[in-house]
C-alpha cells in the first residue's frame, strides 16, 4: 500500500514534466500544424543550458532558479529563431517535409550540443531548499518531486489564463480551431506563429531545465522525450491542451505502476495504451477531427514511365554495379552492399507513401523485424542462412499485418504517429527483453553460409535479392493492385463508391511493404553478422524517410536515387568528419528549402523543362 | 422478383440535433427513372449518402433488391450493384481519364488483389473504357490527368466510371451541374439510353431535365417528403410550388416549367 502511494506520487511528478513538454508541442501543432520533432531537442537544450547557467552563476536560490528560468527563456528565443529562419518558409509544404526539416534541426542540435558540452553525462546540483525529503501521509518523499508535482498544475493554470483571458490567447484558440481564420489574420499571422513557437519552445526548455536535479544531462534526452511527448499529444488529441494534461497524467501513472507490475515491458505498455486509445478514439481523448487534411505529404504523386534517358542511366548504373565490384576493395563492397539493402528498404517505404498515400514514421520496425527474425532463428534454432532469410520477410510481414491493421484505419498525422508507436514497441521489446534478444548487446554471430561468406559473393546475393524485390514492387505498382492502391489514395470516396474496400487494399499494401523491408533487414543482419535494437529505432525510420524524400515521392526512381545518395553521403561524411550529423542536418534543411520535389523530381523537372524549350 | 427495387422506411438523419432527413419513406420501382427534387438544403444529398451507406442513419431501414442493407458498408452496397455519383465530383485526380474508368472495370472483374498482371494485360479493358468515354463525350480527354479536367467534364467522367460497373441501380446526384447546354443534352440522352434494364434515382435542379426523364418524382423539403407522383401532378401541387417559391432562383424555373 505504501509503495503504491509513493509510486502514484512519483507518477504525478513524471506526469508534470511530461505535461510541460507536451503542452508546448500541442500548442505549436494546434496553430502551425507542424509536427515538431525538434521539440525534444529544445527540451535537451533546456537541460544543457540550465546546467551551464546554474554551475556558472553563484550558488543559492537566485543562481539556481535564475539559471533554470534563463535556460527556458533562451530556449524560447532559439525556438523563435528556428521558426523565423526555417519553418516560416515551409508552412505550405507537405507535412512530411516539415517533419523532415525539424528532424534536420534535431541532427544539428545533437552535434552542436556534443561540440559544446562534450559526450559525457553532466550532473547538475540539487535545487536549493528542496534537497531533502518530507513526510507525505506518513511516508518519506523527496521534496523536489513534490515541487514538480505542483509545477504541472500551475503551468496548466497559467496557460489557461493566457489562452482564455488574453486577446492573444483568443487568437491562438481561434487559429487552432479554424485554419481559415489564420489566413484572415493577415499581418498578425507571422507574429502569432512566432510567438507560439516562443511559448512552446520555452515550455520544452523549462521542462528540460527542471530535470537538472533529477537526472544527468545527456545527448539521448532529445529522442527519448520526443517519443513520449508525441504519445501524450496524440493520446490527448492534437492541439488540445487539456487533452495533453489528461494524457500526461495517464502516461505518467502508467509508467509508475507499469514498473511495479510489468518491469520488463513498461515502454511497450505506454505505446500499447496509445494504440488502444487511437483505435477507440481516432482523434485522441479530447481531440477533434482535423478538417480536410492536406494529404499525407505528397504534392503531386504522379507515377509515369521514366524518360528514356533515365532508363539508360539506370541500365548503366546496373551494369556498373555488376561489373565493377570484383575490382573493388572490402570497404567499397561493404558500402555497396549497404546501398543495395537500403535501396530495397527505401523502395518499400516509398510503396506505402507514394502509391499508398500513407505516411509511416516507423518503417524501421519491419526492417528490424526482418533482421531479428533471421538473427533469432540463428541464435535459437541454429537455422541455416536460407531459412533465416526466408523467415525475415515472414516475421516482418506478420508484423506489418498486425500493426497495419491498426495504422491503416487512421489518417494523416494520427496514422503516422501510430506507425511510430508500433516501431517503438518493437524497439522496446528488442531492448528490454534481454533473455530473448540480448537487449542492448544485440545478437552476434549471424554469419552467412560458407558459400556466401566472401564479401563479393554476399554482395552479389544482396544485389540480386534487393534489386529483384525492388523490381517486383515496381511491377506491383503497375499491376491491378497498384492501380487500386493509387485509386484509394486519390479519392477514398470514389473508391468506396465503385466497391473497393479501401481498408483492405491499404492493409495488403502495408503488409507487403513490411515484407519487403523485412528482406532488406534480413540481408543486412547477415551482412553485419549481428543485430542491435538500433536497427529499429527512430533514427533508422527517419533514414528511410530521408531516402524517399531526398529522392522524391513522385517517381519510382526517387527512392533508389535517394538511397544511393543518402548512404553515400552518410558514409563519406562519417569518414571525413565527426560532425556528420551537423552536416547532414544542414543538408536536409537546405534540401527542404530548395528542392521540395526531391533529387529525382528536381532532375526530372529540369529535364522536362529542357525538353519543353523550343529549338533546344 | 418484386416490382420495388429500393424501399426505405422512416429514414432519418440527425446532425447534432439538426434533422437533415426526417422520416423519409421512399419506394423506387424497378426499371424506372425516379427523380428526387427539392430546394437547396432539402436533404437530397444526405438521402443519397444514407442510401449508399456513406452515412449511418439515425433511424429507419433500407431495403434493396429484397434484402436489408441498413447495416452494410459503402463498398458492399456498391458491389451489390447500387452505385452512385457525387454532387461534388469525386474522380481519381492523379490517374488519367482512361485509367479512372479502367480501375472501375478491373474492380468489377475482381482483379483488385492481382499483384502480378502487368500494364499490358490491363489494356484489354481499353476498348470498353474508350466506349464508355465516348458515351459521355470524353474521347479526346482520355490521356489527360483527371485532376486537370474542367468541372463539367469531371461529372461526365463520374458517370462513365459509374456505368463501367454495369450497375443495377444508379444514383446520380446532379449529373448535369456545371455542364454546357449541348453536354446536358448528351447526358440526358445517355441516362435515357442506359436506363434500359436499370433503375435510376436522379437528383436534379434542372427541371426541364426532370420533366423529360423521370417517371416518378419525389419532392423533398426540409428533410421530409412533400409530394410524390409524375411531373404533372407534382408541379401542380400548391405546397410544392410554395416550397420552390421560397427559394428565388428555382421558383422561376419551376414556374416556367409548370406553365410550359
Ligand atoms: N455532415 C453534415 N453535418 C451537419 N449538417 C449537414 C451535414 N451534411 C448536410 N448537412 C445539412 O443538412 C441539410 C441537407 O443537406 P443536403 O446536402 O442533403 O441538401 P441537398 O438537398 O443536397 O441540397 P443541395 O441542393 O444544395 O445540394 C443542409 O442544411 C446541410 O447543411
Ligand atoms: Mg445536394
Amino acid at each position: 500500500m505504501e509503495n503504491l502511494i509513493l509510486q502514484a506520487l512519483s507518477g504525478l511528478a513524471s506526469a508534470s514534466s511530461l505535461f510541460l513538454v507536451a503542452s508546448g508541442l500541442t500548442v505549436i501543432f494546434g496553430v502551425s500544424r507542424i509536427v515538431n520533432f525538434a521539440h525534444g531537442s529544445f527540451y535537451m537544450l533546456g537541460a544543457y543550458l540550465a546546467w551551464t547557467f546554474v554551475t556558472n552563476l553563484p550558488r543559492g536560490h537566485l543562481g539556481f532558479w535564475g539559471g533554470v528560468l534563463g535556460a527556458a527563456l533562451a530556449v524560447g528565443v532559439i525556438g523563435m529563431a528556428v521558426e523565423m529562419l526555417l519553418l516560416r518558409r515551409i508552412y505550405r509544404a507537405p507535412e512530411l517535409f516539415q517533419l523532415l526539416a525539424t528532424f534536420g534541426v534535431v541532427l544539428i542540435v545533437q552535434d552542436l550540443a556534443l561540440l559544446i558540452w562534450g559526450p559525457q553525462d553532466l550532473l547538475g546540483p540539487r535545487a536549493p531548499g528542496l534537497r531533502g525529503s518530507t513526510e507525505v501521509l506518513g511516508l518519506r518523499f523527496p521534496l523536489y518531486e513534490l515541487f514538480l508535482i505542483g509545477v504541472g498544475p500551475v503551468v496548466l493554470g497559467l496557460l489557461w489564463l493566457l489562452f482564455y483571458r488574453t486577446r492573444w490567447g483568443t487568437l491562438v484558440r481561434a487559429a487552432t480551431q479554424d485554419r481559415e481564420m489564420v489566413g484572415a489574420l493577415g499581418v498578425n499571422q507571422r507574429m502569432l506563429f512566432t510567438s507560439v513557437f516562443f511559448l512552446g519552445s520555452l515550455l520544452a526548455g523549462l521542462g528540460g531545465a527542471l530535470q537538472l536535479p533529477r537526472e544527468s544531462v545527456n545527448l539521448h534526452m532529445d529522442l527519448s522525450i520526443i517519443a513520449e511527448a508525441f504519445v501524450v499529444v496524440v493520446v490527448g488529441g492534437l492541439g488540445s491542451l487539456s487533452g495533453a494534461a489528461l494524457a500526461a497524467l495517464l502516461i505518467g501513472e502508467l509508467h509508475a505502476f507499469g514498473i511495479l507490475i510489468f518491469p520488463k515491458i513498461t515502454l511497450v505498455l505506454v505505446f500499447l495504451v496509445m494504440a488502444v486509445v487511437l483505435v477507440i478514439r481516432p482523434h485522441g481523448l479530447l481531440g477533434r477531427p482535423q478538417e480536410a487534411a492536406r494529404g499525407t505529404g505528397m504534392a503531386e504523386p504522379v507515377i509515369r514511365a521514366a524518360p528514356p534517358a533515365l532508363k539508360w542511366l539506370g541500365l548503366a548504373a546496373l551494369i556498373a554495379a555488376i561489373l565493377l565490384p570484383p575490382f573493388a576493395g572490402d570497404y567499397a563492397l561493404t558500402v555497396l552492399t549497404d546501398m543495395a539493402v537500403f535501396i530495397l528498404f527505401a523502395a518499400s517505404l516509398h510503396f506505402i507513401m507514394g502509391p499508398g498515400g500513407m505516411a509511416s514514421f516507423g518503417h524501421a520496425a519491419y526492417f528490424g523485424l526482418g533482421a531479428y527474425g533471421a538473427a533469432l532463428a540463428v541464435k535459437w534454432l541454429a537455422a541455416p542462412m536460407g531459412l533465416g532469410l526466408a523467415l525475415a520477410p515472414l516475421a516482418a510481414g506478420l508484423g506489418g499485418l498486425v500493426f497495419g491493421w491498426f495504422c491503416v484505419r487512421l489518417s494523416g498525422v494520427y496514422s503516422a504517429m501510430l506507425t511510430l508507436a508500433f516501431a517503438q514497441i518493437t524497439w522496446s521489446i528488442a531492448f528490454q527483453w534481454v533473455e530473448l534478444t540480448g537487449g542492448d548487446n544485440g545478437i552476434l554471430g549471424v554469419w552467412p553460409a560458407p558459400w556466401a561468406a566472401g564479401k563479393l559473393t554476399y554482395y552479389y546475393l544482396t544485389l540480386a535479392l534487393c534489386l529483384g524485390a525492388t523490381l517486383i514492387l515496381r511491377r506491383i505498382i503497375h499491376a491491378p493492385f497498384g492501380y487500386a492502391l493509387r485509386a484509394q489514395r486519390d479519392s477514398p470516396l470514389r473508391a468506396e463508391a465503385i466497391g473497393m474496400d479501401g481498408f483492405r487494399i491499404r492493409w495488403a499494401g502495408f503488409a507487403l511493404a513490411a515484407c519487403m523491408a523485412g528482406i532488406a533487414g534480413g540481408l543486412f543482419a547477415y551482412a553485419k553478422g549481428s543485430v542491435f535494437p538500433t536497427y529499429l529505432d527512430i533514427p533508422r525510420s527517419v533514414d528511410a524517410l530521408l531516402m524517399v524524400l531526398l529522392g522524391g515521392v513522385q517517381t519510382l526512381s526517387g527512392p533508389i536515387a535517394g538511397a544511393i545518395a543518402f548512404t553515400g553521403l552518410q558514409e563519406q561524411l562519417s569518414r571525413m568528419t565527426d560532425l556528420w550529423r551537423l552536416v547532414l542536418g544542414i543538408v536536409i534543411v537546405l534540401l527542404v528549402l530548395f528542392f521540395p520535389q526531391g533529387l529525382a523530381g528536381a532532375a526530372r523537372s529540369a529535364w522536362e523543362a529542357r525538353d519543353a524549350r523550343p529549338n533546344a | 422478383m418484386t416490382d420495388t427495387i429500393l424501399e426505405t422506411e422512416g429514414l432519418t438523419k440527425e446532425f447534432r440535433g439538426f434533422v437533415a432527413v426526417s422520416g423519409v419513406s421512399l419506394r423506387v420501382r424497378r426499371g424506372s427513372i425516379h427523380g428526387l427534387i427539392g430546394p437547396n438544403g432539402a436533404g437530397k444529398t444526405t438521402c443519397f449518402n444514407l442510401l449508399t451507406k456513406f452515412l449511418p442513419p439515425t433511424r429507419g431501414r433500407i431495403q434493396y433488391d429484397g434484402r436489408d442493407i441498413t447495416g452494410l458498408k459503402p463498398a458492399e452496397v456498391a458491389r451489390l450493384g447500387l452505385v452512385r455519383s457525387f454532387q461534388i465530383s469525386a474522380v481519381f485526380p492523379h490517374l488519367t481519364v482512361l485509367e479512372n474508368v479502367r480501375v472501375a472495370l478491373q474492380r468489377q472483374r475482381g482483379w483488385n488483389y492481382d499483384f502480378w498482371r502487368s500494364d499490358s494485360r490491363l489494356r484489354q479493358f481499353d476498348d470498353r473504357a474508350m466506349e464508355l468515354l465516348e458515351d459521355v463525350g470524353l474521347t479526346s480527354y482520355a490521356m489527360m490527368t483527371a485532376g486537370e479536367l474542367p468541372y463539367g467534364r469531371k461529372r461526365a467522367l463520374e458517370i462513365a466510371t459509374t456505368l463501367a460497373l454495369d450497375p443495377v441501380m444508379m444514383l446520380l446526384d446532379e449529373p448535369t451541374a456545371g455542364m454546357a447546354h449541348e453536354d446536358v443534352d448528351r447526358i440526358v440522352a445517355l441516362v435515357r439510353r442506359v436506363s434500359a434494364g436499370r433503375t435510376v434515382l436522379l437528383v436534379e435542379h434542372n427541371l426541364k431535365v426532370v420533366a423529360g426523364l423521370c417517371d416518378t418524382i419525389t419532392v423533398l423539403a426540409r428533410g421530409s417528403v412533400l409530394a410524390e407522383g409524375d411531373y404533372a401532378t407534382v408541379s401542380r401541387n400548391p405546397e410544392v410550388v410554395a416550397a420552390y417559391l421560397g427559394t428565388e432562383a428555382d421558383s422561376v424555373s419551376m414556374g416556367a416549367a409548370a406553365h410550359g
